[in-house]
């Protein structure tokens, strides 16, 4: 019989989750993950990972249609829809692999099946073989994550309207496509699609696209994805899917009018929910609101040695979040010195649509909704050699300083290869750094990344290639 | 196409100011001559007027922003018909060439160098090496905080920016005996109790704090102070306003005091002078600067061409002047210029004092009380309202025998005030 008690029980096997366990590892914790499907979580099976194997093939795909540009010939291109998922389910396989491997390594037993508080220091778990097994802890990790929100009538079947999962892994591509939503998961498959020859609507029910980013992305975002021929409508609502055989009619509202669309595949992208149902919460002093677990800075959920991380217990809903989070938990449990709550403002976010969208911080907007007086540097790839040598002219990189102390408020990314870029301000903003630093740091020439450098120049009217 | 709207240069010396106030939003449609919007200069909130019509496209600097640079854009006017296309069109066409976002950033104030001033401390401190993020350095030194007094929270006791910002200024080293030269003398931190304020300053303190440290710094002044008998002068008042007031116009001592000067100075033109490196001014017209208290700070409006204006005029004038100046409304030019200040605080029973000279100027004359003393004459202990006046003169521009002889004219002009008529 395995042992069943431990220092540190983890439940789930996410990004979080595993994270968290691994830490708890190294800190010579006795430490278990349970995890009720497989190791790596929403993250590496059904979102971060596999999407980035499906949105590489379309970036392969657009840079051949555009080959003549780049003086290659290509011909009778096209593409098997079939092998292009079959690749996006082996990455994901590869790296599920790679995290069993991991538990393996430290040392940390997994419990395939689902827990539920029993109990002080008691966890129930109904083992996906149907056993039942009561485990001890001494402190539990709650990173259950989260899955996508329904909203009513537009609910997905897994068949028409689908959800990411669905859209992740189609047994064919659909030509015309209705996506829900333009925050990052609805906004990544409907550049995916559009690239790979769907006809592309996006609804989105604030006033612009990606309403997280700063305004001026949102506004650039919006003019790229129209120039590749997709149809964005803000300030919408679906009210009404109405299925056919193998198709759907939609009745979207915006700006006072009605129209009906119909399209072969609806992606329904309207956020997520936390899992926080049959956790046994009932009865304990764990708080949910809004279908989120209620945490401290700590991830201290008041109930003793009951703790959350990650998407169940709220925004932003980043893996990077939830692993850093998981490790500055078990920390504070394991009373390393020096532990320090997660800044929110330090998290960078990426999306990985064509362009790409990167960002951290605070926007213009928000800033000056602080009261704070800023300076705004902005610098385009049209001004960058590497940009366009690569072909990619298109975007820019805006940084928004405090204007008193020179505090790096936030940057904002639009263009090739972004999310590769913006951990360097990552880092700045991190260490602290001001806008002298900044200047003072040699960017290699010719890469992307000497935007980021004209950008700070820029914000100090400083530019030199502009 | 739409109209930039650049920041007024005020004044010929102007080469940033304050944006007060916006009186305009996007979207209002302005005509030439509107008020759109209140710059904060050297001494005054100017009221800045439309020159083009047209509807309001952008407000490109917000209010309240320091330091704005002469000439840079503030707000966007869109002509008739035009629609705010061009600023939205703009960061896909070319986001360079959108001079809406760059140009706030570029216009604010230049950027601070505590880089290398807040390299200082740790530099200076000789021991260990001290850790502190470049932004927490920089804070401490617009604070004032010595950062071998801050306990660090960062990774190994790094000082990060929370650090500094719940730390004291000036908040002596915790128990560090170590030999840390703190700041330097020049720029001691003031130590802030709690219960202490911070009060920012305003751009008439900052002005009236960098034009008297430089005069005080680079100006020789010397003071010739006098005993002024102001009977004569007083019964000459009473005599004018019995007939002015019903007009309308009540002449104070003050303004008696301003046409005084002005005939002095007309009398002695080298004093009604400015001094370059390269040459003295002397100026033709003889304009008065009045010193005039406000609730922004102090203020000197100016009675132009005093010596040939009625003192009738001159109080009317100078009632007007000082009730703008202490709402903040003057024009530039009605505070700009003047070769002579008079300071009078004698409404304040003040006897005597010495002022600070305003450059460029070569002379400020500091007004006391007019009160009754005995007074010795022709062996008689006698009762006369006598009035105590210091005279600061740039030594450069006047010597003390000069600086006399003004006060000579000067003296003879009130003690005689019928001369002020010739």
């Amino acid at each position: 019989m395995a042992d069943t008690s431990f220092d540190i029980i983890v439940v789930g096997g996410g990004p979080g989750g595993y994270v968290a366990a691994i830490r708890a590892a190294q800190l010579g914790m006795k430490t278990a993950v349970v995890e009720r499907e497989h190791m790596g979580g929403i993250c590496l099976n059904w979102g971060c990972i596999p999407t980035k194997a499906l949105l590489r093939t379309s970036e392969v795909y657009g840079l051949i249609k555009h080959a003549e540009s780049f003086g290659l010939s290509v011909k009778d291109v096209s593409f098997d829809p079939k092998k292009i998922v079959e690749r996006s389910r082996k990455v994901a396989g590869q790296l599920s692999n790679g995290v069993k491997g991991l538990m393996k390594k430290n040392k940390i037993t997994v419990f395939d099946g689902t827990a539920r508080l029993a109990g002080a220091g008691r966890l129930a778990v109904a083992m996906n073989d149907k056993s039942n097994v009561t485990l001890a802890y001494k402190n539990v990790i709650l990173a259950t994550g989260a899955r996508a929100r329904q909203l009513p009538g537009l609910e997905s079947d897994g068949e028409l309207v689908w959800t990411y999962k669905e859209a992740m892994v189609p047994p064919e591509f659909p030509k015309s496509l209705l996506v829900i939503g333009s925050g990052a998961i609805g906004i990544e498959f409907a550049s995916f699609y559009r690239t790979m020859g769907a006809e592309v609507t996006v609804a989105e029910v604030l006033d612009r696209i990606l309403p997280v980013e700063d305004a001026e992305v949102s506004a650039f975002a919006k003019r790229a994805f129209e120039k590749q021929g997709m149809k964005i409508l803000t300030s919408a609502t679906v009210s009404n899917l109405k299925k056919g055989a193998n198709n759907v009619t939609a009745t979207i509202t915006a700006g006072g009018k009605s129209e009906q669309i119909t399209v072969d595949r609806v992606i329904s992208a309207v956020g997520i929910v936390g899992n926080v149902e049959n956790l046994g919460l009932e009865g304990t002093k764990v708080k949910v609101e809004k279908t989120h677990i209620v945490i401290d800075q700590w991830g201290f959920t008041g109930e003793p040695n009951v703790y959350a991380i990650g998407d169940v217990a709220g925004p932003p809903w980043l893996a990077h979040k939830a692993m850093h989070e998981g490790v500055l938990v078990v920390e504070k449990i394991a009373g390393v010195k020096g532990v320090h709550p997660m800044k929110t403002e330090n998290i960078p976010g990426c999306t990985y649509c064509q362009p790409q969208v990167a960002s951290i911080g605070l926007t213009e907007a928000a800033a000056k909704a602080k009261g704070l007086q800023v300076k705004v540097g902005k610098f385009p790839f049209i001004g960058n050699g590497k940009a366009i040598a690569l072909g990619e002219p298109e975007g820019f990189i805006k940084t928004v300083f405090d204007a008193r102390t020179g505090e790096l408020l936030g940057a904002h990314m639009i263009g090739a290869e972004v999310t590769e870029l913006i951990q360097g301000y990552s880092v700045a903003k991190t260490l602290e750094t001001t806008e002298a630093e900044l200047m003072a740091t040699v960017f290699p020439h010719p890469t992307l990344s000497e935007m980021m450098h004209e950008s700070v120049l820029a914000a100090y009217g400083r530019t030199l290639h502009i | 196409m739409s109209i930039n709207i650049l920041m007024p240069a005020l004044s010929p010396t102007m080469t940033e100011g304050k944006l007060a106030k916006w009186h305009v939003k996007v979207g209002d449609a302005v005509k030439s001559g509107q008020v759109i919007c209140e710059i904060e200069t050297d001494k005054a909130t100017m009221e800045v007027e439309a020159v083009d019509e047209g509807k309001v496209g952008q407000i490109v600097v917000e209010e309240g922003t320091e330091g704005v640079k002469v000439n840079a854009v503030i707000a966007v006017l869109l002509e008739e018909g035009e629609k705010e296309v061009a600023r939205a069109a703009a960061p896909a066409a070319a986001p360079a060439a959108k001079p809406a976002a760059p140009a706030p950033a570029a216009v604010s104030a230049p950027p601070p160098k505590p880089a290398a001033a807040s390299a200082a401390p740790a530099a200076s401190s000789g021991g260990a090496r001290l850790f502190a993020s470049p932004l927490a350095r920089r804070i401490a030194a617009e604070k004032g905080v010595d950062l071998a007094s801050v306990k660090g929270s960062g990774p190994n006791g790094r000082i990060v920016k929370a650090d500094v910002e719940s730390a004291r200024p000036g908040a002596a080293p915790a128990a560090a005996p170590a030999p840390r030269p703190a700041v330097p003398a020049a720029a001691q931190p003031v130590f802030v109790a709690p219960g202490d304020s911070r009060v920012p300053h305003t751009s008439v303190r900052k002005v009236i704090a960098r034009r008297m440290l430089e005069s005080k710094q680079t100006v020789p002044h010397f003071y010739l102070s006098v005993e002024l008998e102001i009977d004569a002068l007083l019964a000459a008042r009473a005599a004018i306003n019995a007939v002015t007031e019903k007009k309308g116009a009540k002449v104070s001592v003050n303004d008696m005091l301003i046409k005084a000067c002005a005939k002095a100075l007309r009398d002695h033109p080298d004093c009604n002078a400015s001094w370059t490196e390269d040459e003295m001014i002397q100026y033709g017209a003889v304009d008065i600067s009045v010193a005039v208290a406000t609730d922004r700070g102090l203020i000197t409006p100016i009675v132009r061409n005093a010596d040939m204006k009625g003192l009738a005029q001159i109080a009317t004038e100078m009632k007007d002047l000082a009730a703008r100046a202490k709402v903040g409304k003057l024009k530039l030019e009605e505070f700009q210029g003047g070769g002579f200040t008079i300071s009078n605080l004698g409404m304040f029973g003040v006897k005597d004092f010495a002022a600070i000279i305003n450059p460029p100027q070569a002379m400020i004359l500091a007004v006391g009380a007019g009160e009754e003393r005995p007074v010795a004459r022709k062996g008689q202990i006698v009762v006369r309202n006598v009035m105590n006046c210091t005279l600061a003169v740039d030594h450069r521009v006047v010597d003390g025998a000069m600086g006399a002889q003004f006060l000579q004219a000067l003296r003879s002009y009130v003690e005689q005030p019928a001369a002020m008529l010739a």
